[in-house]
């Protein structure tokens, strides 16, 4: 019989995530797996290639606590405040150790996991035409349409080994529901090998909402009931945005000794209440 | 400043890129200086301007400025949401999108953007920008670009330390040549005046003034020998009501 679908936080991210695995966490700006993140820095799960569009505040405190390898994004900002200085001192300085990049635009990454979530080895769009980012990395070149003779960019697919998103709510079967901005989550949960739901709630019965997006159980690994998962981003209809948050990360993140402490008083200390989510 | 209230530059870019939307139906609004100029827009020049936003919103109507393109207020405010890869394929790509409205961290003469990384000096690791985001795919297949931010030597560069995002290439018949749809940027709005390009050359001139300032001044902020049109205009200060608009729009 099949593992059940519902575990804890602790319990999927030991058996879904591993040392060397390329993972990615996607929700844009909504629905950020913040509490999975967090999981992953107490259980130092190490030497991650991590993907997402936006890395944001996750990733910068996934990077600056030592644990990735590689980063493949888009935009490496924080919204509407500025830098990631997490990532920019491992980009410019090797700290805590050098991060190796695969840089796309946006259009790129959406259009590598769609080719990843239908089992192509690369997608087909309008890009890239002119941009010196295809002359950093090998997962850009172009093809010709075999009808027209246009020439085009290709992208290849990205496949990651797990990909973890947060929702608002899952059923006991392990069937999911997110709605809102879906952003990439979709393609992304599709494309892996695993995948992990962290939820705000799960409920008797999961009703679908027109506009929503569901994830039927058998294309789920695992789910774990994590409210408030999401924080500082958020879940529509459960919390809203701490911007707050993320205007206060500037300062805990430009700088290292900050940082640190910040990460062990707020995310590695396991407390016994963590442990037993 | 003869403007009929007290404003900052910051104040005059801003209204000025509201303005430059008057004729847009559709924008597609990068986050920072171009949300707040859009939103301003959508309360003045242009109150059925659709804002689109690319964490995947069509026709926002936030009643406060969002901090990031994925705010809740977007999406409860939306005519439509839609995932991401369908924002940038069918919405952008299609070249159903009429403007772009984009900021930079360095531009050229034919307002070709770098976002990516600058070069610190011999010796030194290069900066690390963001990187792209939507903007390669935005000024390649929206009908045309705004570009929006404050103006120095060291935005302004004579040369990109690398290239996010085609403008108009190195000139006239690049974009064409590059299968680039859209006409490309037609104005950048700086806190001291308006550049567009030159029809003959593509190459950016000086077209406009804000009220006060000189176009000995522009060309000290501009890193390369910046042209001036053969007659310069000066934008019109901005009205009580726009200045108290954006203020508004800032405080809540």
């Amino acid at each position: 019989m099949a593992a059940p679908k519902i575990r804890t936080l602790h319990d999927a991210v030991a058996e879904l995530i591993h040392d060397g695995d390329t993972v990615a966490m996607e929700g844009f700006t909504h629905l950020i797996p913040f509490a999975a993140a967090h999981e992953v820095i107490r259980q130092g799960i190490t030497d991650l290639t991590l993907v997402r569009m936006t890395p944001d505040v996750i990733y910068d405190q996934l990077i600056g606590a030592g644990l990735v390898r590689k980063l493949v994004f888009s935009w490496g900002g924080n919204p509407g405040v500025g830098s990631l200085h997490r990532f920019r001192d491992a980009v410019e300085n090797g700290w805590p150790r050098p991060l190796e990049v695969d840089e796309h635009s946006h259009a790129g990454m959406a259009n590598r996991y769609v080719a990843g979530a239908s089992g192509l080895p690369f997608a087909v769009l309008r890009g890239y035409r002119g941009s010196e980012i295809a002359s950093r990395t090998d997962t850009v070149s172009t093809v010709f349409c075999p009808f027209t003779g246009e020439e085009l960019a290709a992208v290849a697919a990205l496949n990651p080994d797990v990909t973890v998103i947060h929702a608002q709510q899952a059923d006991r079967e392990g069937n999911v529901q997110l709605w809102g901005l879906t952003g990439v989550q979709k393609e992304a949960a599709l494309a892996a090998e695993r995948v992990l739901v962290t939820v705000e709630e799960i409920t008797d019965e999961l009703r679908p909402r027109p506009g929503g997006v569901v994830l039927p159980s058998w294309a789920v690994t695992a789910v774990a009931e994590v409210p408030g998962g999401a924080h500082p981003s958020y879940a529509a209809g459960y919390s809203v945005r701490d911007n707050d948050f993320y205007q206060a990360w500037d300062a805990v993140s430009r700088d290292r000794d900050t940082f640190r402490t910040w990460l062990n008083e707020h995310v590695s200390v396991r407390t016994e209440e963590a442990a037993a989510r | 400043m003869t403007t009929t209230a007290p404003c900052t530059p910051d104040e005059l870019m801003t209204v000025n890129a509201a303005r430059a939307l008057a004729g847009a139906r559709t924008c597609f609004v990068g986050i920072g200086l171009p949300s707040t100029a859009a939103n301003l827009a959508r309360r003045t020049a242009r109150p059925d301007l659709v804002l689109i936003y690319e964490s995947g919103t069509l026709g926002s109507k936030p009643t406060r400025l969002p901090l990031s393109i994925g705010d809740g207020e977007l999406a409860d405010t939306a005519d439509a949401v839609v995932s991401v890869p369908e924002m940038f394929n069918y919405w952008l790509q299609a070249g159903r999108i009429d403007v772009g409205f984009l900021g930079a961290a360095q531009i050229d003469r034919h307002a070709n953007i770098n976002t990516t990384v600058v070069d610190r000096g011999p010796d030194k690791p290069e900066g690390r920008l963001p990187g792209a985001g939507g903007a390669p795919e935005i000024a390649a297949n929206c009908g045309e670009v705004l570009i929006v931010l404050r103006h120095s030597p060291r935005n302004f560069v004579r040369r990109l330390d690398f290239t996010t995002t085609v403008g108009h290439g190195s000139g006239p018949g690049d974009r064409e040549r590059l299968g680039l749809r859209g006409k490309g940027p037609t104005a950048v709005i700086t806190d001291l005046g308006v550049l567009r390009p030159d029809p003959a050359t593509a190459e950016l001139v000086l077209t406009e003034l804000h009220p006060g300032v000189s176009a000995e001044q522009v060309r000290a902020a501009t890193g390369w020998e910046l042209k001036t049109a053969d007659s310069i205009g000066t934008t019109a200060p901005p009205t009580p009501e726009e200045l108290a608009t954006l203020r508004a729009l800032k405080a809540a």
